[in-house]
């Protein structure tokens, strides 16, 4: 797949953005006044920053509106329904934050629920595509979860909760990998299924339809994108789980210290976390280019 | 709704014969020609006279080569276009509504009005049947030309799609494949029409009937050999005479 960056920008900062209001709703921390308004202002701007980076993908961002419309079928409408949900309850929950010093639970609660829930509708859109074998597994929304929680408690600053969360992030990534570079071989789909011809021998494309490229090409074959596949992982792994860990794991005796290495510890992860995106969508490998003897 | 129709009436779509087709490419141009110019948005290029030329079309012909364990390869033209799935993941997945299935006559169609050209059908089609359009920003699909086979303004030979139409190895079929008694439903049955990638669940209503076994050929056959015999062995008549005159003169060779 194309790995678009208004899409990993979307996926990787909403799904922070979203986490940290998880934290923020459930009162960790319980954070009031001034404080409260920049925790705030950083989750809203990951969050509502990722879904305005998604619409840059669409042909009529104009008549986005329309996409509310059909949460009954379909998990992009879904996610879109549910994003706002929670935008604005968790919006009513920072007016009281910021504005009168309550930490209104219920509402938070709610608020912390529906985060959750718009990250995994975002994973869902991926986990439902059969056409894509590398996300059609419990794992993407496990993963896409997994990331959500343990970015939203490094941001939110709870290092207690933050350090597992990272370590179950990281070990769900390397499960997701694993389980991921075996799924297009498990899902059977070849040229032979693909044509209905191979039970006859050996099917190998043999002319495309065009001498060009195409939308088809361009939006779903990316082999150059895999070329460096196994380091960018290692990249990604590091950045994203192992250097936040150690930087966390560190107990310097200066506050200041403490704070800077927590914001290195959170660039660390979020960088790592474009990484691990990038590589979702590079690695994914859509059946349609079976048809032009491509992956 | 993109909820899909519980039954449609009936299931209007193609049947292509994967052992006439010889790979023109006609269909492929007077699908373009027709649905350019038709209904929604035209189909566009982008840098069509230029060194990167490409646009969006709605039926493309692939050529696949198949090579059996024992004997000669194949070499098989591929036309592909929607399929109009019973379970057409590409209706269910869309945000707007844009896309949906007719309950009538089971057509897969877009409404180009709501789309938001978002791709999310694109690429739930396993196929590669849509196209999002470059220039308009909207998705583009295969309508089994819907303005076409209704249009009581066109002769009635006309009223099928533009690619049958066009066919002219006759190996594109159009009719109702939910009607057991219908011509493409016989064909099908006759042949063993089959379906793509059965195994990702979509039901295609569009069938493909497999090549035909070929002639098993004896190897050590030229099989030109016919064709090259001299047409006359022994000149006779006038030529005979000619022949046997020259040969008198000096000069010639024994």
């Amino acid at each position: 797949m194309h790995p678009a960056p208004s899409v990993i920008a979307f996926t990787t900062l909403s799904g922070m953005g979203f986490g940290l209001l998880v934290f923020l709703g459930l009162g960790m921390p319980a954070v009031t006044g001034l404080t409260a308004f920049v925790f705030y202002v950083l989750a809203y701007g990951m969050a509502v920053g990722g879904l305005l980076a998604s619409t840059f993908h669409l042909g009529h961002p104009e008549r986005a509106i329309k996409a509310f419309s059909q949460w009954r079928s379909s998990w992009l409408s879904r996610e879109g329904c549910c994003a706002v949900a929670a935008l604005v309850i968790m919006g009513l929950f920072a007016f009281g934050a910021v504005f009168l010093g309550a930490q209104w639970r219920f509402l938070g609660i709610i608020g912390a629920g529906l985060s959750l829930m718009t990250v995994f509708t975002t994973s869902m859109i991926y986990a439902q595509l059969k056409t894509i074998p590398r996300w059609n597994s419990a794992w993407t929304p496990v993963m896409f979860l997994s990331f959500c929680l343990a970015g939203g408690a490094l941001i939110a600053g709870q290092i207690s909760l933050a350090q597992p969360l990272l370590l179950g992030a990281a070990v769900i990534q390397l499960l997701t990998w694993h389980v991921g570079d075996r799924a297009f071989a498990e899902a059977g789909t070849t040229i032979g299924s693909a044509t209905g011809l191979g039970d006859r021998g050996d099917v190998r494309a043999f002319e495309p339809p065009h001498t060009g490229s195409n939308y088809l090409l361009r939006e779903f074959v990316h082999e150059v994108g895999r070329k460096h596949a196994l380091k960018l992982r290692v990249i990604g792994f590091g950045l994203a789980f192992a250097l936040p860990l150690l930087l966390l794991l560190a107990q310097p005796d200066s506050v200041g210290v403490k704070h800077l290495l927590a914001a290195l510890a959170v660039l660390s992860h979020l960088a790592g976390v474009v990484c691990s995106r990038w590589l979702f969508f590079a690695e994914a490998e859509h059946v349609v280019g079976l048809y032009y003897g491509k992956r | 709704m993109t909820e899909l129709p519980q039954l449609t009436d009936r299931k209007l779509g193609l049947v292509i014969d994967l052992d006439t087709c010889v790979g023109c490419h006609a269909c492929v141009i007077s699908c373009k020609g027709w649905n350019t110019e038709n209904y929604g948005a035209p189909l566009s290029d982008q840098d069509a006279y230029g060194a990167n030329p490409s646009g969006t079309f709605l039926n493309r012909v692939h050529s696949f080569e198949v090579q059996p364990d024992a004997g000669a390869a194949q070499l098989i033209h591929f036309p592909k276009s929607c399929l109009h799935c019973e379970d057409a993941p590409c209706v269910t997945v869309c945000p707007t509504g844009a896309s949906y299935k007719r309950a009538e006559d089971g057509i897969v169609l877009v409404n180009e009005d709501a789309c938001i050209g978002c791709g999310l059908c694109a690429w739930a089609c396993p196929y590669g049947a849509r196209e999002l359009d470059q220039a308009a920003g909207v998705m583009k699909k295969c309508t089994l030309c819907v303005d076409r086979i209704y249009n009581e303004n066109l002769p009635e030979e006309d009223r099928v799609p533009s690619c049958v139409r066009t066919c002219p190895a006759g190996a594109r079929h159009f009719g109702d494949l939910g009607d057991d008694t219908s011509e493409v439903s016989k064909l099908v049955a006759e042949r063993g029409g089959m379906d793509l990638m059965p195994e990702m669940g979509t039901k295609p209503v569009n069938k493909y009937l497999p090549p035909r076994p070929k002639d098993e050929l004896a190897s050590d056959i030229d099989v030109l050999a016919p064709f090259l015999k001299p047409v006359a062995e022994e000149p006779k008549g006038f030529m005979g005479w000619l022949d046997k005159a020259l040969d008198k003169l000096p000069g010639g060779a024994k």
